[in-house]
C-alpha cells in the first residue's frame, strides 16, 4: 500500500519535507528579527529611521514573493562573483547556495509583514499599562522587556499566525532556484515516474497537513498567551 | 547599475505587464463569479452544505500556489480522457491553465471573505428589514448583500494583491508575463538587478493603482458615515454623527 502510494518516493519525500521545514523555520527566526527591528524603526522619532522602515515595508508588500527570491538569488551569484573577480582573478565564477538564497529572500518578506504587524501590536497596548509600568519605577528596559513585549504579543500573534502559515506554502517558491525541498522532490519524481498528478497532489496534502499542524500550534499559542484576559 | 539597460528593457517588461494584467482581471472576475454563491452558502446554508465548501476553502487556502498551478498544468495531462477530451485544447496553453488554478484560488479566498463579511452585517437591520416585511430573499439581495459587499471591501483589496503577485507563478509553467518576461531578459543579459528592480517597479506601481482604486471605492460607498459637509459651516449646529 505505501509503496504503491510513494512508488518509491517516500525518502525522498520526507527529507524534502524536512528541509521545507528547514527553510521555514530558519525564515521564521530571522524574519521576526527583522520585523521587530523594523517594528521599533517606523516608531522612533527619527525622521529617517521611519521612512527607511516604511519604504522597506511597501517596497516588499508590493512586489512578488517568486521575484524578490529571483533577485536575491541571481542578484547575489553575479554581485559575489564580482567581488572575487576583483580579488582573485577573472576566471572565478561562484554560485549561492539555492538555500542561503532562498531563506534570505524569505526573511525578507517576512520581516516585511511582522514588522507591520508588531507596530500595530505595539500601538493597540493600552496607555494606562504602560503608565502603570512607569508609576512603578521601571527603567525602559524592564518597561520593554516585561510590559512592552509581552502584551504585545498577545496582540501580535494571530496575525503572526496567518503570515507564519503563508511563509511555510511560499517555500515551494525556493523550488524555482533549486533547492531540493518538498516542491522540487515532487517535480524530480514526476519525471521519473510520469505520474504528476499522483506527485502534485501528494505535494499538495503533506502541505496541507503542515498547516493544518501549525494552525493548532498557532490556536494553542493563543490560548496560552491570552490566559490571563478575562472572558465575560 | 546600467540605467540604459533599464531603460530598454521597459517596453518588453510592459508586454509582460498586460498579460499579467489580463491574467489578473479575468482570475478576479471568475473568482468572484464563483466566490458569491459560495460565500453567501458558507454563511447561511445547512451544515451538509458548509462541510464541502469548507473543505475547497481549506484546501485551497492550506496548500500553496504552486502546487495548484503544477496540479492542473502538469497533473491533468497525466489522465488519458483528459486527453482526448475537447477541453485538451485549452488545457494545454499555460495561460489558461494559470487562469483556472488563480481562479479556484481567488474563489477560496473571496468566498472565505465574503462569509466573515455577511456574518458581520449587524443584526439590528436584518431585523429592521425584517419589521419592514421583507421576504428572506429581498433582506438578503437589498440589505445583507450590500452591506457586506461594502464592508468586505479592504480585506478583498488585499486579497487583490495577493493574486497580483500569484499571477508571477505562471512564469513557471512557461507563461510569458511580466516575472517570466524579466527572467527571461536576465537569462540573455545576466544583469539580475537592473531587469528584476524595474520589473519590481511595475509591479508596485499596479499595487500602488489596485490600492487607489479600492480606496476610492470604499469612499464612495460610505457617503452616508461621512458628516454632513454643510452642517460643518452652520456654526452652533450639532454635526451628525455616523
Amino acid at each position: 500500500m505505501t509503496a504503491d502510494l510513494f512508488q518509491g518516493w517516500g525518502t525522498q519525500l520526507f527529507w524534502g519535507t524536512m528541509v521545507t521545514l528547514q527553510v521555514a523555520f530558519l525564515s521564521l527566526l530571522a524574519g521576526l528579527a527583522i520585523g521587530l527591528a523594523v517594528a521599533l524603526a517606523k516608531l522612533s522619532s527619527s525622521r529617517f529611521l521611519r521612512a527607511a522602515g516604511d519604504f522597506y515595508t511597501t517596497c516588499v508588500r508590493g512586489t512578488p514573493e517568486l521575484l524578490i527570491i529571483l533577485l536575491v538569488y541571481f542578484g547575489s551569484t553575479v554581485a559575489l562573483s564580482a567581488m572575487l573577480r576583483w580579488i582573485a582573478g577573472p576566471e572565478v565564477y561562484v554560485e549561492i547556495p539555492a538555500m542561503a538564497a532562498g531563506v534570505f529572500a524569505l526573511s525578507l518578506v517576512f520581516g516585511a509583514y511582522a514588522a507591520e504587524i508588531f507596530r500595530g501590536a505595539f500601538l493597540a497596548i493600552p496607555p494606562g499599562q504602560i503608565e502603570a509600568a512607569k508609576a512603578f519605577g521601571m527603567s525602559p528596559l524592564t518597561l520593554f522587556v516585561h510590559i512592552r513585549m509581552p502584551l504585545m504579543w498577545r496582540y501580535a500573534l494571530p496575525s503572526l499566525g496567518n503570515i507564519w502559515i503563508s511563509l511555510i506554502k511560499n517555500t515551494s517558491l525556493i523550488s524555482v532556484v533549486g533547492l531540493e525541498e518538498l516542491m522540487r522532490v515532487s517535480y524530480l519524481a514526476t519525471s521519473v515516474t510520469r505520474s504528476p498528478f499522483h506527485f502534485y497532489l501528494l505535494a499538495a496534502v503533506i502541505y496541507l497537513t503542515l498547516t493544518i499542524i501549525n494552525s493548532l500550534i498557532i490556536e494553542w499559542l493563543e490560548t496560552r498567551a491570552n490566559r490571563g484576559v478575562r472572558r465575560v | 547599475m546600467d540605467i540604459s539597460l533599464m531603460i530598454e528593457s521597459i517596453p518588453r517588461l510592459l508586454e509582460g505587464a498586460v498579460v499579467t494584467l489580463q491574467l489578473l482581471l479575468l482570475t478576479e472576475i471568475i473568482g468572484f463569479v464563483f466566490a458569491l454563491p459560495l460565500g453567501i452558502l458558507y454563511a447561511n446554508g445547512s451544515r451538509g452544505v458548509r462541510a464541502p465548501i469548507y473543505c475547497f476553502v481549506y484546501f485551497f487556502r492550506g496548500t500553496p500556489l504552486l502546487v495548484q498551478i503544477f496540479i492542473v498544468y502538469y497533473g491533468l495531462a497525466q489522465f488519458e480522457f483528459v486527453r482526448e477530451s475537447f477541453l485538451w485544447p485549452y488545457l494545454r496553453k499555460p495561460f489558461i491553465c494559470a487562469l483556472l488554478a488563480c481562479a479556484l484560488h481567488s474563489a477560496a479566498y473571496t468566498a472565505n471573505i465574503l462569509r466573515g463579511a455577511i456574518q458581520a452585517v449587524p443584526a439590528g437591520e436584518i431585523e429592521a428589514a425584517r419589521a419592514c416585511g421583507m421576504s428572506a430573499f429581498q433582506v438578503q439581495r437589498l440589505i445583507v448583500l450590500p452591506i457586506a459587499l461594502r464592508l468586505m471591501l479592504p480585506a478583498y483589496s488585499n486579497q487583490a494583491i495577493g493574486m497580483l503577485k500569484g499571477t508571477s507563478l505562471a512564469s513557471t509553467i512557461t507563461l510569458m508575463e511580466l516575472t517570466g518576461v524579466a527572467n527571461t531578459i536576465v537569462a540573455d543579459t545576466f544583469s539580475p538587478y537592473e531587469i528584476f528592480i524595474m520589473a519590481a517597479l511595475i509591479y508596485l506601481s499596479i499595487t500602488l493603482v489596485i490600492t487607489r482604486c479600492f480606496k476610492f471605492a470604499e469612499y464612495s460607498l460610505s457617503k452616508h458615515q461621512r458628516p454632513l459637509k454643510s452642517s460643518a459651516a452652520i456654526p452652533g449646529q450639532v454635526r451628525h454623527a455616523d
